[in-house]
């Protein structure tokens, strides 16, 4: 065998050969190189993953007042502690820790696991929302946790335990809407959930502010991205200032205590809401931090359904108090006139039902009518209404009646600045058409209208609108609280609207004077009565199938110039005269001249306890008399 | 004193100056691994760029000293070299500090010394001194096994320190040896027994164990003499099947539960980002976001920030690939492909036989250094910390690759004078 090794050309070849190995093995690490580098995107992104953290500064939300300029709803700090699972000292002394935030070692133990899968190397939320009067414990010791810092953020105190329906609360976005918010929102941002919170949101929210930081690999910051030049700073909600008076609103709730019910203030002359009350209520407070989903667990069981926003969401058959309404648009139609008289006999009678009067008496004039509440006096105005309008169909006279109606937002919206408000009940003809066939029904078919009862639901909000259009002869405002939104002052654009309802004053003139009888020497002198203010009002009282009938009151005062107009309702109350206009006296006289001059009243009233026995559901009041 | 100015005279520039251009490659690269804006003294003896510039500066220092000495000083001290240095790798594994589960450091003071590092060296010289002072007939089995028994020693005493990866840098001589004679045949079986080893691992034995058999029927039914076939055939599918049984047997008990995981991360069997893949996966998001031309100086975040870790050592890579993109790593390829060659030019051109057989020893070793650095870096080899040569920090590494390029030079340079 020859030596290979001899040959020059051999020693060349091993050479050349060796030189290959290495170019090759280069060559390939250049492809391999080039597919990573040039070709493959993906590991930029990655290493700004890795590298740049996305820091968000938590703006304030706007501070709520109210129209005397106190303070309602404000921010306080909370502490939200984290956990990087890596960075912990180890061995843990969990029992410490437990101790420390007042968990149990088992549930902390828990909590760590689920950290420290989610990643051992990033942030994850150990314990959220710790107040800063058990934070400055926790603080002191911290610094024996490596791994746990605390993020501070701010979350709404209430001052006032008092109008949580209206005010509402903030809890974290969900991911529907996280999804929906186009980045807008990010899991962990709160917003309003309901009440102003919720309508006000895009306001009181402010601006999120962002900082980008670099972060090593023990996610320390280490430095701020690009110089800063991507940061910005948080900018604070704006404030909202409220219409309502904090003071009458309080004084309501107080008034309301131990009872079922609606109040509901609105300043005649702006549509401003004085005060709102949807009894029982609760503390706003129980919707904030870590006790909110226990706390709205708990209020959602209770049968007396505190959750439930009676002022906007109840529909109540209105009763006796659309009799006002009905001589008003009477009037109006040229169909009755103030000296129009109609038999009583203590019932109207449709073939062998019988509509009945609780009053004995005899016939009446409009104004007596009100005055005393008759009920065969609005079954003849309704019928005349519909069935003898000017040679107009039934369905014809109906709709007439039907728009006017409409105009005083019976069965429409207020529109108010709140969320979830209902339509009420009002059936429109086409609707009866279809019930009874067309044409083949008329005044008889639907006389529980007349009064106020039957497929008829209005809520309080519904009702207190109506008395402030009848307080203004016809020019309204739509309902709202929020009289000034931040530095702007200026309110939402459909509330700065001045509406107006096309009826004669003089027709308001002629039922402004029954009303105003009403109290004076009617069916709510007793305890509605001030002897210094004139008073405008009408009584109802709702039947309730499920037990005692439900107490209404409407009204509004001074009869000159109205400041305030207001309705009521307890439910299970009895007799509207009896319980509800003392409420809505006691609130004239506290809004209108700083406190009552009858303190028997009010005390009787505070002190007074109407509560259902053991309701399973919320009375739905099917008949109305007053 | 007229040789001593000679000898610089005929230095090879274009090696020194590549080796010098490297090594500032590799201080500006760790000064970037673990820059920190609150540390900005660029002398900080603290900080491993400011050791790192202690140990540049020794090692022009030791190559000043190593071309000042009589090539016939390393024509003859192979052995005792080689004595010494085993000894002290023995020593280690006894003696030596524990650092990353390997025991292959002598602690002084605040400096680490490794031995392994030397071993190279050494054997790079004792390996030329065993050519050089008698005939060696690479094609007879005598010397074969003599030629193996230099790298045996020294590979027994690394794993003995548990330093598996400067273990593996003595498989570079295969190539050495194939230059002085020695039948490619080994080459190609060399990368036969890788192929089938990756194989076995990648399917496992007991495919293999039913692949090898298939293949050699098919080998002997489509054969024309199937008689023939079939014994040509199965002197190799035995040898293979003993192959594939022991990389197996391998695996499963002898290595380590680390090296298991690597190796199973890198076949693409085990998706483990946070475990033994995390350090690949990262050191590729740091090479891949340098895109063409780089973060620029001091912008590297993966780097910058701790995110690959080893960065001024194992995955120095990482922080050039990261800083100066595609053409900077290109750039540096070339430098070392340029170095590779220059040294194999060097060595073929030596008159004598030690000369030429130290080149491509030392050509080879840090071939090999920069291929498994690399190849680990790019997610191509399995993770084995072995230092990419003149770039990564570290003393005991520069020394000891400045000590043989120094010896190349000189032997280069005393090979004008005459000398051999």
């Amino acid at each position: 065998m020859p030596n290979l090794n001899d040959s020059k050309s051999s020693k060349e070849i091993r050479h050349l050969l060796i030189l290959s190995v290495v170019l090759i093995v280069f060559s390939f690490f250049l492809v391999r190189l080039f597919n990573v580098q040039v070709i493959n995107e993906e590991y930029s992104e990655l290493a700004q993953q890795n590298a740049v953290r996305r820091v968000n500064s938590y703006p304030p939300r706007g501070i709520i007042f109210d129209r005397k300029g106190r303070k309602i709803v404000v921010n306080r700090p909370i502490y939200d502690l984290m956990v990087v699972p890596n960075e912990l000292p180890k061995p843990l002394d969990t029992t410490e820790l437990a101790n420390l935030i007042r968990i149990s070692p088992k549930e902390l133990k828990g909590r760590l696991l689920k950290a420290a899968t989610y990643s051992k190397f990033k942030p994850s939320l150990l314990h959220a929302q710790i107040r800063l009067e058990d934070f400055v414990n926790v603080q002191e010791r911290l610094h024996d946790f490596s791994g746990i810092y605390a993020e501070t953020r701010t979350v709404r105190t209430y001052l006032y335990p008092n109008a949580a329906h209206l005010l509402g609360y903030v809890g974290e976005v969900s991911p529907e809407l996280i999804a929906k918010s186009n980045g807008e929102y990010q899991s962990g941002d709160y917003i309003g959930i309901s009440g102003l919170e919720k309508t006000y949101e895009n306001y009181l929210k402010g601006k999120k502010g962002v900082q980008y930081r670099y972060v090593d690999v023990h996610n320390r910051e280490v430095g701020p991205y690009k110089e800063g030049g991507f940061d910005s700073l948080p900018i604070p909600g704006e404030d909202l200032h409220l219409g309502l008076d904090i003071e009458l609103q309080v004084y309501a709730e107080n008034l309301m205590a131990n009872k079922l019910g609606s109040v509901v203030a609105i300043e005649p002359s702006t549509g401003e809401i004085l005060a709102m009350v949807s009894a029982p209520g609760y503390d706003p407070n129980l919707m904030v931090g870590n006790v909110r989903s226990k706390n709205y667990r708990s209020l959602a069981k209770s049968p007396l359904k505190p959750l439930f926003n009676r002022p906007l969401q109840a529909m109540y058959p209105p009763g006796s108090i659309v009799k006002s309404l009905q001589a008003l648009i009477g009037q109006e139609l040229g169909l009755i006139r103030p000296e129009s008289r109609f038999p009583c006999g203590g019932g109207y009678s449709i073939g062998n039902h019988t509509v009945k009067c609780t009053h004995t008496h005899g016939a009446l004039n409009l104004e007596e009518s009100i005055q005393q509440s008759c009920n065969p006096y609005y079954c003849y105005v309704f019928k005349t209404m519909v069935d003898q309008n000017r040679g107009l169909k039934p369905k014809e006279g109906y709709k007439v009646w039907y728009d006017y109606m409409k105009k005083f937002n019976v069965g429409r919206k207020c529109e108010v600045d709140l969320p979830n408000e209902r339509n009420g009940i009002l059936p429109s003809p086409e609707y009866y058409d279809k019930i009874f066939g067309q044409n083949r029904w008329k005044s008889s078919s639907i006389i529980s209208l007349a009064i106020g009862q039957g497929e008829f639901g209005m809520t309080p909000l519904q009702m207190a609108h109506t008395m402030a259009i009848f307080a203004n002869k016809g020019d309204y405002h739509r309902p709202h609280l929020v009289r000034s939104i931040g530095i702007t002052g200026q309110k939402k654009m459909k509330y700065r609207e001045q509406l107006h309802i096309p009826i004669k004053p003089k027709n308001f003139l002629v039922v402004q004077d029954a009303m105003q009888k009403v109290v004076d020497r009617g069916t709510a002198t007793t305890y509605g009565k001030i002897d210094s203010i004139l008073i405008c009002g009408k009584t109802g009282t709702a039947q309730n199938p499920h037990g005692k009938d439900h107490a209404v009151f409407v009204c509004f005062a001074p009869r000159k110039n109205p400041r305030i107009a207001i309705a009521v309702l307890i439910e299970n109350a009895g007799f509207g005269g009896v319980w509800a206009a003392p409420v809505a006296s006691l609130m004239i006289e506290k809004y209108l001249l700083g406190g009552t001059r009858r303190p028997d009243l009010e005390e009787r009233i505070l002190k007074a306890r109407i509560l259902p026995q053991g309701i399973d559901s919320l009375p739905v009041p099917k008949k109305i008399t007053g | 004193m007229r040789e001593q100015k000679n000898v610089f005279q005929f230095i090879d520039k274009p090696l020194l100056w590549t080796y010098v251009g490297l090594t500032l490659i590799g201080w500006i690269a760790i000064y970037a691994a673990v820059y920190n804006p609150q540390h900005q003294n660029l002398w900080d003896i603290q900080q491993n760029y400011g050791k790192q510039m202690v140990w540049i500066v020794s090692s022009w220092l030791i190559m000043m000293v190593l071309l000042s000495i009589h090539p016939r000083i390393y024509h003859q001290s192979g052995p005792l070299v080689y004595l010494i240095s085993m000894a002290m790798g023995l020593a280690v594994a006894f003696l030596g500090r524990e650092v990353n589960g390997a025991r292959a450091w002598f602690e002084l003071g605040s400096f680490r010394l490794q031995p392994a590092e030397f071993m190279k060296l050494s054997t790079a010289m004792m390996v030329a001194y065993f050519f050089a002072n008698r005939p060696i007939r690479m094609d007879h089995f005598g010397s074969q096994i003599m030629a193996g028994l230099w790298l045996l020693i020294p590979v027994a005493l690394l794993l003995l320190q548990k330093d598996t990866g400067s273990a593996l840098v003595y498989a570079s001589f295969v190539l050495v040896y194939y230059r002085e004679g020695l039948s490619v045949n080994y080459l190609i079986y060399g990368l036969a027994i890788a192929l089938l080893s990756v194989l076995t691992l990648w399917l496992g034995l007991n495919t293999m164990w039913v692949a090898i058999p298939v293949v050699l029927i098919l080998y002997v039914v489509l054969a024309a003499d199937s008689r023939k076939a079939f014994f040509n055939g199965l002197k190799l599918t035995i040898p293979a099947m003993v192959l594939v049984s022991g990389v197996g047997y391998a695996f499963d008990n002898i290595l380590l539960a680390h090296q298991k995981q690597r190796i199973l991360v890198l076949l693409g069997k085990v998706d483990d980002l946070r475990g033994a893949g995390y350090n690949v996966h990262q050191s590729l998001i740091a090479i891949g976001s340098g895109g063409f031309w780089g973060k620029g100086f001091l912008q590297g975040t993966q780097t910058k920030f701790d995110f690959v870790p080893e960065q001024s050592t194992d995955f120095i890579f990482c922080t050039i690939a990261e800083e100066y993109g595609f053409w900077g790593s290109m750039l540096l390829l070339s430098l070392f492909g340029f170095l590779l060659y220059r040294i194999f030019m060097i060595a073929e051109r030596q008159p004598g036989t030690f000369g030429r057989v130290f080149g491509y020893s030392v050509g080879c070793i840090i071939f090999i250094h920069v291929t498994i650095n690399i190849g680990m870096t790019l997610g191509l080899l399995p993770v084995i910390g072995i230092p990419l040569p003149m770039i990564s920090y570290g003393g005991s590494s520069l020394w000891s690759f400045t000590a043989m390029i120094a010896i190349l030079l000189r032997l280069d340079s005393g090979r004008m004078l005459g000398i051999r």
